[in-house]
């Protein structure tokens, strides 16, 4: 068995509602690690052949919840959610904070595998080696919250009743998802701990179309044991010292950002990224500390940053509202993309998506697409039943409800700004796509490109595997950090990003090397098996289908809106420069081993001992 | 960085704000590398609780000065330690029975998932690694104090849905029921 590692993954059959246990060879997982680059190679196994045939929400689709060697070492907790993607129909691996991780690595497994589809909606309960399927009628249809407690009381309540001299149970690990994730909405993510989701991919929907409503933990035994338990720890004290150390993130998390990005780096979507800078100093990160953040710090397992808040409207016309923070990527899209500009609007606005079970990033991009629309007149207050003018909170927030319960154009929208775009431009006979703010299906994360100012470079979303992913962006050398080889290791470490980015990374890689025991060195990871990943990603990426394929001489481009001139700020006038983008595009494509379009050539396939994708690119090379 | 590290021969108390509290579980983490020499959740003395994500019950010992617990044993598996006021448990005495964890107004203990004996915060000598951890991290939800005789440490041995109940209504005001 391989250290750092439970020994066993579970393979789940939810037509036939079987399990078995699946153990892979230990050079797999040195090849893979775990999280995304194994999500990815599981995938291509099981779905390469017919992979453009699979429909994301069809029972062939597979989904995988996946933890790595580092997860429960490496400070801060995450598990990698990944499939085949229904915003990009490639592969994302999608990550989410919370204990599910650590629960189901000591009931002894390392992560999930469903296929097939329930008859009924059921959840998965796993406590320690006892897997089983239960009956989940009573929770359909229930928002985050309410799903949460209610199955915080029956779990606890069996455990009481079984083991009631063992202990006094606490609240198992839960992954689940809400409404907009039952209905096979685009933009629904799987949600743990009320607020925290992974959002990115679309796999809210397909857990949904699994009729899985959530999947439960229970762990008593121990974390795996590393090759060196030492040396493994050496390393985690070093990163919690580094994280201990950055105070503006501990005290204030990302959601500094919220004026930054606005104010200084012009990258903050405003009105549907129709501007990128705002100087409102309303939404600074103080008046959210001062007006609605209930306490200073906030976490998950583990972790020495404890970067999230939890923000709630306590009186007022939007009472009740409760979020985590909100963070940086949901005061923009939950925020200023909407143009809302107080605190406790934008925790109201959040506050429903989380209930709904919707990604952030990608119900805030649906929402502010539906509100420029409004705003040129293509949907009027006939299509939506109400006025949807910018800054009003209960506006969108009843326009969330409609999507998640795909009511009237909540449909429509239910598909994401782009595959919406193409419906409303045949429903309405106007070119709606100019304002669908997406990368290959997938929105665009709040951090824009055209000011030049922000961290992600001009060719970030255009050639990322990953589309719109502000975690996964493309750059160049490809071995900056951030980028998406870098932030890939986190995603099958699979440990937190944030803990990654402005930490020192040799610990990481020393890490690594003590809690497996393999002699692998971060430059094993940039050469070898990052770019394996990568090119499984970007093979089935291209590959696509059935409803979409990416054309990559068409579709490897930036939105429409990212040409357009930046109309404010102090980058005023700035945009992207069409030929550097081509230019520094087919330079990161190379610089992989892929041909100038993108396309893997089977040399670097034969390089890194994937030739068995070569078949499936034979059709998309020239 | 502020410890405080006790004489080994003063009582000592954790103290602990569970408003505090911001769920990291690095006691955890703490507790069982301390004791079992490896990250181990539900073999750790102090076990957080969130019964309502964002309210989480920081669960220890509280050392009660009757200490029901200790009367409570079939055994005399359990004792009270003459210089930290801990209570100790003697592993070879301990039948896994579960009458401390029924005794305990808290129900603190746990069984070992392992081993079957019951574990309880034996303060690490007089300088808990918990409370460093936490201290550590600015949360100050767990630290280290004296502990002159009172009965008042009995009102912290309360069960983690009771706290999270109280916690709740001071949170979140009337909202709360929503939650609970």
């Amino acid at each position: 068995m391989a250290n750092g590692y439970a020994g066993k993954f579970l393979d789940v059959d939810l037509t036939s509602e079987t399990t078995r246990e699946l153990v892979f060879e230990e050079q797999v997982l040195k090849k893979y690690i775990g999280g995304r680059a194994l999500a990815a190679r599981v995938l291509w196994d099981r779905l390469g052949e017919r992979w453009d045939s699979v429909d994301p929400f069809g029972p062939e689709n597979i989904l995988l919840v996946l933890t790595g060697p580092l997860t429960g070492y490496y400070p801060g907790m995450r598990i990698c959610v990944s499939g085949k993607s229904p915003c990009t129909n490639g592969i994302v691996g999608s990550t989410v904070a919370g204990e599910f991780p650590l629960q189901l690595k000591c009931a002894g497994y390392d992560g999930l595998i469903f296929s097939g589809k329930a008859k009924q909606p059921v959840y998965l309960s796993i406590t320690d080696d006892k897997v089983e399927f239960r009956k989940a009628k009573h929770l359909w249809g229930r928002d985050g919250k309410q799903t949460v407690r209610m199955l915080n009381d029956e779990v606890i309540e069996g455990l009481e009743k079984t083991y009631k001299r063992k202990r006094m149970w606490r609240d198992p690990g839960i992954l689940y998802i809400g409404p907009a994730g039952e209905r096979k909405t685009r933009v629904a993510a799987v949600i743990s701990k009320w607020t925290h989701g992974a959002g990115y991919g679309g796999y809210g929907g397909v857990m949904g179309s699994k009729n899985l409503k959530a999947i439960v933990a229970v762990g008593t035994g121990p974390v795996p044991d590393p090759a060196n338990m030492e040396e493994t720890l050496r390393y985690a004290k070093a990163i919690t010292a580094d994280c201990l150390g950055n105070d503006l993130m501990r005290r204030w998390g990302t959601g500094a950002l919220g004026y930054e990005a606005g104010a200084g780096t012009s990258s903050e979507p405003i009105r549907n990224w129709q501007e990128e800078w705002h100087d409102a100093r309303s939404f600074g990160v103080d008046e959210f500390e001062r007006r609605v953040w209930l306490k200073r710090y906030w976490g998950d397992y583990g972790c020495p940053t404890t970067c999230l808040k939890i923000g709630a409207v306590l009186r007022g016309p939007l009472k009740g509202a409760i979020t985590d923070n909100p963070d940086y990527e949901i005061q923009a899209y939950m925020g200023t993309n909407l143009g809302i500009f107080e605190p406790e609007a934008n925790v109201y606005v959040a506050s429903i998506g989380d209930d709904l079970g919707f990604c952030g990033i990608q119900g805030g991009n649906i929402l502010g697409f539906a509100g420029e629309l409004y705003q040129r007149r293509v949907l009027t207050k006939k299509d939506l039943g109400f006025e949807l003018r910018w800054g009003d909170a209960k506006a969108f927030g009843r326009l969330a409800h409609m999507i998640a319960e795909r009511k009237g154009i909540g449909d429509v929208l239910a598909e994401g700004s782009y595959r919406a775009a193409l419906k409303i431009s045949k429903m309405k006979k106007k070119d709606a796509l100019p304002y669908a703010i997406h990368e290959k299906g997938m929105a665009i994360g709040a951090h824009g490109t055209r000011s030049g100012l922000d961290f992600p470079p001009r060719i970030a979303y255009a050639a990322s595997t990953q589309g719109g992913d502000h975690t996964s962006v493309a750059g160049l050398p490809p071995r900056v950090q951030p980028g998406e080889l870098h932030w890939g290791f986190a995603d099958s470490a699979v440990v937190c990003a944030f803990n990654v980015y402005d930490a020192n990374p040799d610990p990481m890689w020393g890490m690594l090397r003590a809690t497996t025991g393999w002699n692998i060195t971060a430059d094993d990871w940039y050469n070898e098996l990052g770019p394996r990943m990568l090119a499984i990603q970007r093979t089935a990426l291209l590959v696509g289908g059935p409803d979409l394929k990416w054309d990559p001489d068409v579709d490897d481009e930036n939105p429409p809106r990212f040409y357009e001139p930046l109309p404010s700020g102090p980058a005023k006038g700035k945009t992207t420069d069409r030929e550097r983008f081509r230019e520094e595009k087919k330079k990161y494509y190379n610089s992989l081993g892929w041909d100038e379009r993108g396309i893997p050539t089977p040399e670097t396939l034969k390089r890194l001992g994937i030739d068995d994708l070569d078949n499936a690119l034979r059709n998309i090379r020239r | 960085m502020c410890v405080t590290v006790m004489s080994k021969s003063t009582p000592i108390w954790v103290a602990r704000d569970y408003a505090n509290c911001s769920g990291c579980r690095r006691c955890e983490v703490a507790c069982s590398l301390k004791h079992e020499g490896r990250i181990w959740p539900e073999a750790s003395r102090v076990r957080v609780f969130m019964l309502v994500p964002s309210l989480e019950i920081p669960h220890l010992c509280s050392q009660c000065d009757d200490a029901p617990c200790v009367a409570s044993c079939p055994f005399k598996a359990l004792s009270i330690s003459e210089t930290t006021g801990a209570i100790l448990v003697d592993k070879s005495k301990c039948t896994s029975c579960g009458a401390c964890i029924q005794a305990c107004p808290g129900r603190v203990p746990v069984m070992h998932p392992k081993d079957g004996y019951a574990l309880i915060c034996d303060l690490c000598e007089g300088d808990p690694e918990c409370a460093k951890a936490c201290e550590e991290g600015r949360y100050h939800a767990l630290w280290t104090v004296k502990k002159p005789a009172s009965p008042s440490y009995k009102l912290y041995a309360k069960t983690p849905d009771k706290v999270t109940k109280e916690l709740a209504y001071r949170f979140y005001g009337d909202i709360a029921k929503e939650l609970l």
